[in-house]
């Protein structure tokens, strides 16, 4: 592996082989784009600093999003302990009787949960994931000098933070939050008599979720231009890292689906506002009867969860990616099977379309239309398993580095066999009918959407850090942060599939009057303990990033991984415009690890001598 | 500035990044229409749906959008041909035909309300309101970039750069478009 110092510099590669595409002649003296506090910091158009804004949103908003499920874990572990403690923060929230016990307002409980659906699925795993890694990696991996429309990048974030100043409002609403499930389901979410969340509440959700699309459009609209359009030479598309074929397919998945959200809302909006009747019929509510005839509420669920479910692979798909990535880089193989990856991302997204209705089958829906949906959704468990297959082969027999980073991404690998499995069960309409609405559910998705994710994230932030901030994040409490989080996000989830095949329904309140569920009373208070603990673990990680963002070790050269990607051959910290003179050419796939002696052969190198590069 | 352009549309950019991204933003524009058409199916299929039938001047309304269209399409012939008369005018009334599109289409609402179709009434109805006023306010959108085109048409000495030919292609497929987009959902109503 010595053989490494064969290899051309970087350097000598970008000026002697590089694409000069006359950048910098027109950026003569000021940069536009960071020539003051404001246009570099707050409004800026720079990628890397869009993607920081939206990694800093992100992490805000998980903060919240899971203090939340704290609060209600409380009330589902010990029901009988006083809250009391707490009304400083939630007030009139918490409601104490007359011997002193405060207990969580059960309107408010579902307000939780409900936003702890909405800002976890929204807010941090599709802007916090997808909004940070695309924009910071698409330009950088592909050899771009920016997104294909810097200003429609920067209205992304923004619009992005004006869904959050909005949401973030509809906390303090005196009728609360919306409270009817992140999914909003009508008539619960139309009529502000069912519920007080379904008030002013509803109404700051549905404005925030639809500013949120508009983030998510521009924000696509730029990533499959710049893809498509702003490759440097030598870059085809069966040479880009699956990070961002990730990226791509995720766009796509994105602008195809959440429009159709947008559609549910409208008519959603409408039904609230303007008295049409899409989704309400013959509805007796407080012993009133609506005059609202002809709609149909079961309408709602098929828009939304035609994003829903793409929704839900727009979340994994980046981690996916991201995954990739750091196994091929820290084991120091290539990946293996690059191509039925990128396949299996694509199929997946195509899959993605066609299985909405599985989480309708206790809905009413047509017992024979469920077949179609079943048989589809059983398919993306081949395309999936490829991916398994491949990831664990790319392991094998690697020269594994145990980095944080890698711990992640393995970590990822492992909580998406374990709820990937529980997919099986669900995607099955006859075993719904048992399973429908239960923690086996919660435990499913909590797991191979949740948890998944935030590995992929967590593997993404701690790997392109040095990317990011020109300094390392302190391993050690890495590896802290990695195991505490590991163990905790099992032991929390794991005992939630008992809870689930014995039938305890989620979104509940309370089971005390149900005996038959008292029996895991011991163990929903188990799981929120290792909640709380987990939760406060999460401390490491958040001191550990600022800390290091400002005193962590110095990155001292380029490519402190030996990675072969073209981020790394750009400055330690990269100014405006990526690399200071020429974009890079490429001459390989990104993939080049342990290839003919040589540890790695970053993608600018051009072919060696007697040398094939597409053997991929 | 000119030759930067070139050598970069000679080996990647065979089409604007701005003109792809436009193309990308109106799939995902169509999508929304193509969800409001699919609940339209399935709330029809559901029952409880009252028929009627769509009043004549929707119909009428559909070669007034396409006009203003053609209209567009022969100003943009005008700009690359260097004809600034045919350009400014048909521009001007690419653009008057747009405007009187939307006020037919406020009066096709006027005239779904004199049978008795409501808002509020059958989603049946509502579909109608909803649809064509979605798709209102994106003509709407289009008049706006079109005032732009007409501002930059006598504003702005005639020269056609690059640059400005671009910019028109955005508002040019932007219109035709929204034109196609009517006609796909008046024959979606239509075979209904």
């Amino acid at each position: 592996m010595e053989k490494n110092s064969l290899l051309i510099d970087d350097e000598k590669l970008l000026k002697e082989n590089g694409f000069n595409d006359h950048f910098h002649e027109h950026h003569h003296d000021e940069d536009p784009y960071q020539s003051n506090f404001f246009s570099k910091y707050v409004f800026s158009m720079d990628h890397k600093m869009i993607a920081k804004q939206f990694l800093i949103t992100g992490m805000f908003w998980a903060v919240i999003g899971a203090a939340m499920s704290v609060i209600f874990r409380m009330q589902l572990g010990f029901p009988e302990e006083s809250m009391t403690w707490i009304k400083p923060l939630l007030g009139k929230w918490i409601v104490v009787d007359s011997a002193g016990v405060g207990h969580l307002a059960t309107e408010f409980y579902y307000a939780l949960v409900t936003m702890h659906g909405t800002i976890i699925v929204f807010f941090v795993l599709t802007a916090g994931l997808s909004g940070t890694f695309s924009n910071l990696l698409i330009p950088l991996q592909i050899g771009a000098r920016d997104m294909a429309s810097p200003l429609l990048n920067m209205l992304s974030y923004w619009f992005f933070f004006l869904a959050g100043v909005i949401m973030f409002l509809s906390l303090f609403a005196s009728t609360g939050p919306a409270s009817g499930g992140w999914v909003a389901y009508p008539p619960l979410s139309v009529l502000p008599q069912a519920s007080s969340g379904s008030g002013v509440g509803m109404t700051l959700w549905l404005v925030s979720l639809t500013f949120f699309v508009v983030s998510v459009l521009l924000g696509g609209i730029n990533y499959i231009t710049t893809v498509l359009n702003l490759r440097t030479k030598g870059m085809s598309m069966w040479r880009m890292p699956l990070t961002v074929w990730s990226f791509f397919i995720t766009a796509i998945i994105g602008l195809l689906s959440f429009p159709v959200l947008v559609s549910g809302f409208l008519l959603l909006m409408a039904d609230r506002s303007l008295g049409t009747s899409f989704y309400l019929s013959e509805i007796f509510i407080n012993g009133q009867a609506l005059d609202n005839v002809g709609g149909s509420p079961i309408l709602y669920q098929h828009l939304f969860w035609f994003l829903g479910h793409p929704e839900v692979y727009i979340i994994i798909l980046p981690a996916m990616g991201i995954s990739s990535e750091v196994l091929s880089t820290h084991s120091r193989k290539p990946i293996f099977g690059y191509k039925a990856m990128v396949i299996s991302i694509a199929s997946i997204a195509f899959l993605s379309f066609l299985v909405w209705a599985h989480h309708m089958f206790m809905s009413g829906m047509n017992p024979f239309i469920s077949n179609f949906f079943v048989i589809f959704t059983l398919i993306i468990a081949v395309p999936s398993a490829v991916k398994v297959f491949n990831w664990i082969s790319t392991l094998y027999g690697g020269s594994i580095r145990l980095n944080t980073a890698m711990l992640y991404a393995i970590g990822f690998v492992s909580m998406f066999i374990s709820g990937g499995l529980t997919g099986i069960y669900l995607g099955n309409s006859a075993i719904d009918i048992q399973m429908h609405d239960t923690y086996f559910v919660v435990a499913h998705f909590h797991i191979v959407m949740g948890v998944a994710a935030f590995f992929g994230m967590f593997a993404g932030i701690y790997h392109w850090f040095p990317k990011m901030y020109g300094r390392f994040m302190n391993e050690t409490l890495g590896k802290l942060h990695f195991w505490g989080t590991m163990i905790g996000a099992y032991l929390i989830f794991w005992p939630m599939h008992y809870l689930g095949l014995a039938g305890v329904p989620r979104r509940y309140y309370s089971f005390d009057v149900f005996d038959t569920f008292s029996q895991f009373q011991s163990l929903n208070a188990f799981i929120t303990v290792v909640a709380i603990c987990t939760f406060f673990l999460q401390i490491v990680f958040i001191a550990n990033f600022f800390h290091s963002i400002f005193f962590g070790k110095k990155v001292t050269s380029k490519n402190p991984w030996k990675s072969n990607t073209l981020e790394w051959t750009t400055p330690i910290m990269p100014g405006h415009g990526n690399w200071p003179g020429n974009i890079p050419t490429v001459h390989r796939w990104p993939y080049d690890y342990s290839k003919d002696g040589f540890d790695y052969i970053p993608q600018i190198q051009p072919p060696l001598e007697g040398e094939t590069t597409e053997s991929h | 500035m000119a030759t930067v352009h070139k050598d970069r549309i000679d080996y990647r950019n065979k089409i604007h990044p701005h003109k792809l991204a436009l193309w990308v933003a109106l799939g995902s524009i169509l999508m929304m229409f193509v969800a409001l058409t699919s609940a339209y199916v399935v709330k029809r299929a559901a029952g409880n749906w009252l028929d009627f039938d769509l009043p004549k001047i929707f119909y009428y309304n559909t070669f007034v959008i396409l006009l203003s269209s053609v209209f567009l399409q022969m100003s943009y012939k005008g700009f690359l041909k260097g004809k600034e008369y045919v350009y400014k005018y048909m521009l001007v009334a690419a653009f008057i035909m747009g405007l009187a599109f939307v006020v037919l289409q406020y009066k096709g609402w006027l005239a779904l309300h004199s049978i008795g179709i409501e808002l509020s009434g059958n989603p049946s109805g509502s579909f109608i309101y909803v649809i064509s006023g979605f798709h209102a306010l994106h003509v709407l959108g289009g008049i706006v970039a079109l005032i732009l085109a007409l501002v930059f048409a006598f504003k702005l000495p005639y020269k056609p750069t690059y640059r400005r030919k671009n910019r028109f292609e955005l508002v040019l497929h932007y219109w035709h478009f929204i034109g196609f987009l009517w006609v796909y959902l008046l024959l979606f109503l239509f075979t209904q």
